[in-house]
C-alpha cells in the first residue's frame, strides 16, 4: 500500500526579554540554580502575576510576520497539573483565546516549488523550572531559574507531508523568529524546542490516522530522523495488523528511535480555566501599529535587497540571508570593505569554511565582523593579495589582532611599486636564461603555462608580496622580445 | 487610661498628637487586654509583642517629630491571611503553621507606612473557607457576646477581637461574606470594598475573582480612616483598579436626605429570622426619619447566587491551593518515599476537611466534560446576577438588607451540615459575584445578640455607604453596644 505522512509541529520559542513573563526576575541563561527566581516565580503564598508588556509586542511581531490575525482580546488560562518544577501547580498559558490567530508561511521544497504551511495559532505562556535528576543520590533537585521564562508556542496545521517538509517549516519559523529578534534560536540552551505530531494514512484517504507526539527533538537533524523513524514504525505497526496508539513518544538520538512516554489514557486532565489573577489582554489598533513600526526587515525582503543593492547572485543572497546573524555579519563586512562580491566570497568561502572545519557557528567565530571586514578591505585596496590574506586570516583566527596589525608586524604588505617589482623580474630573468630561451621558442599556446614558472620565481623572491597582476604583466612584456 | 479601648481612631489620633498618651502606652494597653481577655475567645493566633512595641516606639518618634499621619501609632490586628514579613502567616491551616512570610502584603505595607502598629494576627477559618471560624487549625473562635456561639467567619478572629475591644480595628477579607457576616454576628462594622479597590498582593488567595480585603471596625468613621489607607491601585495586582481613591472621610457628613435606598425583596423572604426582620425594620424606620427614601427593589436571580458561588469559589481555590505541595514551603510529610507520596501525605495532613471538600468540588467542576456545565454556567449566572444589580442601581443609590439570616449560632450547630453552613452567607454572596462594595453595621440587638444591617453600594461607591452608615450611627447607639465582660 502507498502511505502518506501527515505532520504538524508545535514549536516553543523562548522570547528574548530582560525579565520574566509575569515577574521582574532576570531570564539570563546559566546562572546558579535558584538565583533568578523571585517570590512570584517561586509561587509563594499571596503573590500575583503581572504581564510583561515586552512579550505582547514580540507576539504581535511574530503574528504580523506570518500574516496572522492579532486577537484584540486574548485570555490567559491556567493549565493545572502537579510537578515539582511547576511551583504554582499550574502553568499560565493561553488556551481558548490565543494572542495570534491563523496565519501561514511559505517553504521551498526540494523540487523548487513553494508550499504554503498553515500556522494555526501562537500563544504566550510561562516556562516551568527544571528537575535535576543527577547528582542528588536518588533525590531530585529543582532549579526554578527557568520558571516564568516567556515562551511563544507556535502551532502549525498538519500540512507537512514528509520529514524534509517539516524541517523546512521548522527552519523557516527559526529564521523568522531570529530575524524578528524575538528569540535567540539557540537550540542547545532550549530557546527553540520542537514537538512533532506524526501520523500516516493510506494515500488518497481523507481521514487522518492516529497520531503520536514526538518530543526531545533539539536539532533539525533529530527532527528529521525522529519523524522518519516514527513513520516507518507506524507503517510497520499497521501493516502487521496492529493499530497505532495515540501517545507521546520520546526520541532517543543515541539509538535513533522513539520510545513511548505516556499514552492518552495516562494523560492529565489539565482543568483549564481563565486565570482570575490576570484580566483579559486587550490590544488596540494603536498599540499594534506602534509595535509593527519597529518590525525589522524580514528574510525575503532582505534577500531581495542583497541582490539589488549589492548585485549578488540569487544563490549568494540566499546563503547570506539564511540567518539574520549571517546577513548582519555580511553587512558589517561590506560596510568596511566596500567590494560586495569580494565580501560575499570571503564570508561564504573562507569564513564559513573555517567555521565549518572548527565545528563552530557564526556566533562562536573567533573573528568578529569588524575584524573580518578589516581583512577584506586590505584585499580590496590591494594592500595584500588574496593568498596573503589567507595567511593573515589564519593569524587573526588565533589572535585578537586586527588585519592591519598582522600585515604590519609580519611585513606582508604587497609590493606594488613597479620599479621594485621590475628589479625582481629582471633578476629572475637573468638567473634563468635557458628558460627564457625555451619560452621564446615555444609555440604561443604553450607560453601561458610556461609563464607560471617565472611568476612562481618572482613571488618566491618577493616572499609572496609582489602584486601578482603586475608581475604577470611585466613578465609577459619582457618575455615578448 | 482604662477607657482607651473605647475611643475611636479620631479620638486616639488626637490624644496621641496632644501627647495625652504615647503609642507605646496604647499598645501596651491592648496587648494587656489581649493577654487578659483572649483566652476565652481564641481570636488572636500570633501576638507580635516585641515587634508591636518597636513599631509603637517608632510611631512615637514620628509623632514627636511632627511627621505623624492620622493612623500613626494606632494598634490594630491583621487577619492571618495577610503575609507579614518575619511573622508567621498560617492562614488558619496546619499547612502553613511553620510559614514565616518573607514579605509584607500590600495592605500590610500600606498600613505600616501609615504608621499603624500591628499587635498580632487573628484567627480565621482555614484558608478563609468557612462561616463560623470552626475550620481553623488553631481551634474555633468564640463570640464575645456568648462564648457558646460562633463569631461567624471566615474573619471571625478579627470580628471577635474588635467586638471585645482587643484592638482599635482589624483587617479582614471577604470572598462570600467573610467580613460582613462575622461583623454582623459580633456587632461591629465591616466593609468589603469594590473588587479591585484594595490590592490582593500578599493576601493568600482563596478565590481570586471574589477575594477582597477590607476594614473591620467599631464604626463607619473608623472604617473610613482605615480604608483610606488600604485602598488604591497596586501595580503588583493586575486586578486592582487604577483610579483615584475617594475622600471617604469627607463624605461621611453628607446629608442623606432624599437618598434612595432600595430594600431588596428577596432578602426578606421566608429564610429570614423574625427577630432579625424586626431589627431591620427598626433600622429602616430610622433611615426614613433621617430623610432617606425607601424603595422596594427586586434582585430576581439572587437565589442562584449560593449555587454559582459554590462552583466558582471552589474551582478557583482548587487551583490556588495547588502550590501547597510540600516542596518549597509549608507542611511536608515525614520521610516521603517518592513524589506521589510527598504530595498525597503532605496535602492530606496539611489541609483540613472543609478545604479538602472544596478542592474536590472545584477540581470536579473544572474537569474535562464538566467545565461547560458547571464553571462556565456559573460564570454566566454571575453575569445575570451582576445585571440584576445594574438594573437596581438605575433606580436607587444604595441597596439594603440583612447581612445574615440569623444571629450567631451555637458552636457545632452546623459543622456537620455544610449546606446549612453555606446558606448563612445567602445575603452576602451575590455582592461578591457582582464585585460590588457592601458593609455590615450593627442594627438593634435580637434577643441580646447582634444583628447586621447590610448596605450595598454601586461600584466604587464606598464613600456613599460609609456616609449612610455614619449618619445612622450618629443618630443611634447600636454600634456602641458592647458584649458584657469586655
Amino acid at each position: 500500500m502507498q502511505w502518506e505522512t501527515v505532520i504538524g509541529l508545535e514549536i516553543h520559542t523562548q522570547l528574548t526579554t530582560n525579565s520574566k513573563i509575569f515577574s521582574g526576575a532576570s531570564i539570563a541563561f546559566g546562572a546558579e540554580p535558584n538565583t533568578q527566581a523571585c517570590l512570584v516565580d517561586l509561587g509563594f503564598p499571596g503573590v500575583l502575576p503581572v504581564l510583561n508588556e515586552a512579550v505582547v509586542k514580540k507576539a504581535i511581531l511574530f503574528g504580523t510576520a506570518v500574516d496572522a490575525k492579532i486577537a484584540r482580546r486574548s485570555v490567559f488560562a491556567r493549565k493545572n497539573y502537579f510537578y515539582p518544577d511547576l511551583p504554582k501547580g499550574y502553568q499560565i498559558s493561553q488556551f481558548e483565546l490565543p494572542i495570534v490567530g491563523p496565519g501561514h508561511v511559505d517553504i521551498l521544497l526540494a523540487d523548487g516549488q513553494s508550499k504554503r504551511v498553515g500556522v494555526t495559532r501562537a500563544h504566550l505562556e510561562e516556562d516551568a523550572g527544571k528537575s535535576l535528576h543527577e547528582d542528588f543520590q536518588g533525590m531530585t533537585g529543582i532549579d526554578l531559574n527557568r520558571a516564568g521564562t516567556p515562551l511563544l508556542e507556535i502551532v502549525s496545521e498538519p500540512d507537512m507531508r514528509s520529514a524534509k517538509e517539516a524541517v523546512a517549516y521548522a527552519k523557516k519559523i527559526h529564521q523568522i523568529v531570529t530575524y524578528l529578534g524575538i528569540c535567540d534560536g539557540n537550540m542547545q540552551e532550549g530557546s527553540f524546542r520542537m514537538d512533532a505530531n506524526v501520523s500516516v494514512r493510506p494515500r488518497g484517504e481523507e481521514k487522518l490516522g492516529t497520531r503520536t507526539e514526538l518530543k526531545n527533538l533539539n536539532s533539525f537533524r533529530f527532527l528529521e530522523k525522529a519523524i522518519n523513524f516514527e513513520v516507518d514504525r507506524q507503517i510497520d505497526v499497521i501493516e502487521s495488523g496492529g493499530q497505532v496508539t495515540q501517545e507521546t513518544r520520546l526520541y532517543d538520538p543515541q539509538k535513533d528511535e522513539t520510545r513511548s512516554m505516556r499514552s492518552k489514557e495516562e494523560a492529565n486532565d489539565y482543568r483549564y480555566f481563565p486565570d482570575p489573577d490576570l484580566l483579559p489582554l486587550l490590544i488596540d489598533e494603536d498599540f499594534i501599529a506602534e509595535t509593527v513600526r519597529e518590525m525589522p526587515e524580514l528574510p525575503e525582503a532582505r534577500r531581495q535587497r542583497f541582490e539589488t543593492q549589492y548585485g549578488l547572485s540569487a544563490y549568494d543572497a540566499d546563503v547570506l540571508t539564511a540567518t539574520r546573524a549571517q546577513a548582519d555579519f555580511y553587512e558589517v563586512v561590506v560596510a568596511q570593505a566596500g567590494d560586495a562580491k569580494l565580501c560575499a566570497n570571503w564570508v561564504m568561502v573562507e569564513l564559513f569554511g573555517a567555521l565549518n572545519k572548527a565545528g563552530l557557528d557564526l556566533g562562536g567565530s573567533p573573528v568578529s565582523a569588524e575584524r573580518f571586514g578589516g581583512l577584506v578591505k586590505r584585499i580590496a585596496d590591494n594592500t595584500i593579495s588574496g593568498k596573503i590574506a589567507k595567511t593573515v586570516f589564519e593569524a587573526m583566527w588565533d589572535s585578537e589582532d586586527s588585519a592591519d596589525a598582522i600585515i604590519e608586524s609580519k611585513g606582508l604588505k604587497q609590493i606594488t611599486d613597479s620599479g621594485a617589482i621590475e628589479a625582481i623580474v629582471d633578476e629572475v630573468l637573468a638567473e634563468n636564461t635557458q628558460q627564457v630561451e625555451n619560452y621564446r621558442k615555444a609555440p604561443e599556446d604553450k607560453q601561458p603555462k610556461m609563464l607560471g614558472f617565472f611568476v612562481g620565481q618572482v613571488m618566491k623572491k618577493s616572499q609572496g608580496k609582489a602584486n601578482p597582476k603586475q608581475v604577470n604583466q611585466l613578465l609577459q612584456d619582457k618575455l615578448k622580445n | 487610661m482604662s477607657e482607651l479601648h473605647l475611643k475611636s481612631i479620631a479620638e486616639l489620633s488626637a490624644g496621641l498628637a496632644a501627647g495625652e498618651y504615647s503609642s507605646e502606652e496604647l499598645t501596651r494597653h491592648f496587648l494587656a487586654r489581649i493577654q487578659e481577655l483572649d483566652e476565652g475567645l481564641n481570636s488572636v493566633v500570633t501576638l507580635a509583642e516585641e515587634a508591636s512595641l518597636a513599631a509603637a516606639a517608632a510611631a512615637d518618634a514620628r509623632i514627636a517629630k511632627g511627621e505623624a499621619g492620622p493612623l500613626t501609632g494606632i494598634p490594630i490586628l491583621h487577619k492571618d491571611i495577610f503575609c507579614t514579613q518575619g511573622v508567621r502567616t498560617a492562614c488558619g491551616s496546619r499547612m502553613l503553621d511553620n510559614f514565616i512570610s518573607p514579605y509584607d502584603a500590600t495592605v500590610v505595607s500600606r498600613l505600616k507606612d501609615a504608621g499603624v502598629v500591628m499587635l498580632g494576627k487573628t484567627n480565621m477559618d482555614e484558608f478563609a473557607m468557612g462561616s463560623s471560624n470552626e475550620t481553623s487549625y488553631y481551634g474555633p473562635v468564640r463570640n464575645p457576646w456568648d462564648r457558646d456561639r460562633v463569631p461567624g467567619g471566615s474573619s471571625g478572629g478579627s470580628a471577635a477581637a474588635v467586638a471585645a475591644r482587643l484592638a482599635v480595628a482589624a483587617t479582614g477579607t471577604d470572598t462570600g461574606g467573610s467580613i460582613r457576616q462575622p461583623a454582623a454576628l459580633c456587632g461591629i462594622t465591616g466593609l468589603k470594598p469594590t473588587y479591585g479597590r484594595v490590592s490582593r498582593y500578599g493576601m493568600i488567595a482563596f478565590a481570586s475573582s471574589l477575594d477582597q480585603a477590607g476594614p473591620m471596625t467599631r464604626s463607619a468613621e473608623d472604617a473610613a480612616w482605615l480604608l483610606a489607607a488600604m485602598a488604591g491601585f497596586d501595580e503588583r495586582d493586575s486586578t486592582s483598579v487604577d483610579r483615584p481613591v475617594d475622600d471617604y472621610l469627607g463624605q461621611l457628613d453628607q446629608d442623606i436626605k432624599g437618598l434612595r435606598v432600595g430594600v431588596v425583596k428577596e432578602f426578606f423572604e421566608d429564610g429570614l429570622n423574625p427577630g432579625m426582620r424586626e431589627s431591620m425594620e427598626t433600622a429602616m424606620e430610622q433611615l426614613k426619619a433621617l430623610g432617606a427614601e425607601l424603595v422596594d427593589v427586586s434582585l430576581p436571580n439572587s437565589h442562584h447566587s449560593v449555587a454559582a458561588y459554590y462552583v466558582v469559589a471552589p474551582a478557583e481555590c482548587s487551583s490556588n491551593l495547588s502550590r501547597f505541595d510540600g516542596v518549597r514551603f509549608g507542611h511536608r510529610c515525614e520521610n516521603p518515599v517518592d513524589l506521589e507520596d510527598l504530595y498525597k501525605r503532605s496535602r492530606a495532613e496539611g489541609f483540613g476537611p472543609e478545604v479538602k471538600r472544596r478542592i474536590m468540588i472545584g477540581a470536579y467542576a473544572l474537569s474535562a466534560g464538566y467545565y461547560d456545565a458547571y464553571y462556565l454556567k456559573a460564570q454566566q449566572v454571575r453575569q445575570v446576577i451582576a445585571d440584576d444589580f445594574r438594573k437596581a442601581f438605575e433606580n436607587v443609590d444604595v441597596l439594603l438588607g440583612p447581612a445574615s439570616p440569623e444571629t450567631a449560632f451555637r458552636l457545632g450547630e452546623k459543622s456537620d451540615d455544610p449546606v446549612s453552613m453555606y446558606l448563612s452567607d445567602i445575603y452576602t454572596i451575590a455582592v461578591n459575584l457582582a464585585g460590588l462594595p457592601a458593609l455590615s453595621m450593627p442594627a438593634p440587638l435580637v434577643d441580646g445578640l447582634p444583628a447586621g444591617l447590610q448596605l450595598i453600594g454601586n461600584y466604587f461607591d464606598e464613600g456613599r455607604i460609609l456616609n449612610l452608615a455614619h449618619q445612622l450611627q450618629q443618630a443611634t447607639d447600636w454600634h456602641l453596644q458592647m458584649p458584657e465582660g469586655y
